[in-house]
């Protein structure tokens, strides 16, 4: 289908932005990867599109003492091309080519990923498993969230209405540290039926919840399994049971494991 | 703030300028006003790559993308780049392997190979598979198309 009606703005800066996204209906268009498809199928209908690509100020990717920053309008393609980020945030890397497909991860974006929070998407699992921090700007000011507090309920977050998403610093990773990103879906690049992130001893489920559900257990691979199935309550999706997805949840945390 | 929106781009090597609702894909206006119709609108959703063009260089979804979000860029189609022979060992690789036979999805697929190609990648089958995994063929059932993709790009042909 054909997307609705909609005014459309591109401010030069990100404070003539903040105005514009403070109007009702106004909406923040980034890559336009998941909202444009939902503006297709008319689940979305804001009043104004504020088309916030190229705003000077947040993109890139930079190392900030301990950590990398990635800027908000970072696509997928570039953090996959990151050099800084296959070193020092290589969770974040291995997700990367499980987003989408190559003539998506051209245009999405990191921050229109965690901002959208879709439940079975790679990067809000992987933002909890690393206890990323993430940047966040409104008229009112500048704030920084935890990726663990971020992440409210089925794509909703902490974010404000007319608030934005400038910037998320990823923990750099440190020597001896282990990062296993594994993922079942139907087709290759498409939402995961079940994903999981592990940055080390934190294991983050995605497709499993409304939100990145963490796990944690103490012990071996059959204490984990065990506790696994004892606290994770997938709900169905239009082709998979809560228990198939439990089973595969049990795949998944097996080849993890054994990465 | 505007629904109504002058852009200027470049489509296949011509300057043009047209007054667009904001509303309109890049796909709709390639093919409704300019009347470039190689570039196909499948599922209008991301999902089956019929639409996939070139913006500056890179793949993108011509159904997820506006024509106001093209102002002021660099736009290749199908036509574009068969005009300008780019195209032609694909071409002539999927019409050899039979790798076509309702043509719906081929624009997409070319420009989606083609990507691989320009890539200086040496992929395998099942990487060849993975970068067209966003390009839907009802027809062919892929094994023809990853043929003729593994023949341009290992140069057999």
């Amino acid at each position: 289908m054909k997307a609705p009606d909609f005014a459309y703005a591109k401010p030069a800066t990100l404070a003539e932005a903040l105005d514009l996204l403070a109007r009702p209906g106004a909406k923040a268009l980034a890559g336009g990867q998941s909202l444009i498809p939902s503006l297709n199928m008319r689940l979305s209908a804001p009043e104004l599109l504020v088309d916030i690509g190229g705003l000077p100020g947040l993109s890139g990717i930079s190392a900030q003492g301990g950590a990398v920053r990635i800027g908000a309008l970072a696509t997928h393609a570039e953090i996959g091309q990151s050099e800084l980020v296959a070193r020092q945030v290589p969770l974040l890397a291995k997700a990367v080519p499980h987003v989408a497909h190559a003539a998506i991860r051209n245009r999405g974006t990191l921050g229109g990923s965690l901002a959208n929070a879709d439940p079975a998407a790679e990067y809000p699992a992987c933002a909890v498993a690393l206890e990323a921090v993430i940047h966040v700007a409104g008229r009112a000011g500048t704030r920084q969230v935890k990726a663990a507090d971020f992440f409210k309920d089925l794509f909703e977050t902490d974010l404000k209405p007319g608030e934005l998403v400038t910037a998320v610093d990823f923990p750099a990773a440190k020597a001896g540290d282990r990062s296993v990103f594994v993922e079942l879906a139907r087709r290759h690049g498409d939402y995961a039926i079940v994903g999981l992130a592990v940055q080390n001893r934190r294991f983050v489920f995605f497709g499993v919840g409304s939100t990145p559900v963490a796990f944690s257990f103490d012990g071996g691979l059959d204490k984990a399994k065990a506790a696994l199935k004892a606290t994770l309550r997938p709900a169905a999706d239009l082709y998979n049971t809560p228990a198939t997805k439990l089973h595969l949840a049990g795949v998944l945390l097996e080849r993890a494991w054994n990465a | 703030m505007e629904r109504l929106m002058d852009i200027t781009l470049t489509v296949n090597g011509t300057v043009v300028t047209r007054r667009v609702a904001a509303r309109t894909h890049l796909v709709d206006f390639l093919r409704e006003d300019l009347g470039l119709t190689g570039s196909h609108a499948g599922c209008e959703h991301g999902v089956c790559g019929a639409c996939t063009l070139r913006v500056d260089g890179e793949v993108v979804r011509g159904c997820l993308m506006l024509a106001v979000q093209a102002n002021g860029r660099k736009v290749d189609t199908i036509e574009g780049l068969s005009d300008s022979g780019e195209l032609a060992k694909l071409q002539k690789a999927f019409h050899e392997k039979n790798a076509l036979q309702c043509g719906f999805c081929t624009p997409g697929m070319l420009m989606a190979a083609q990507d691989l190609v320009l890539s200086s990648k040496k992929p395998n089958r099942e990487e060849i598979r993975a970068h067209i995994s966003g390009n839907y063929c009802r027809c062919t059932g892929y094994h023809a198309i990853v043929d003729a993709i593994e023949e341009v790009i290992h140069g057999q042909g």
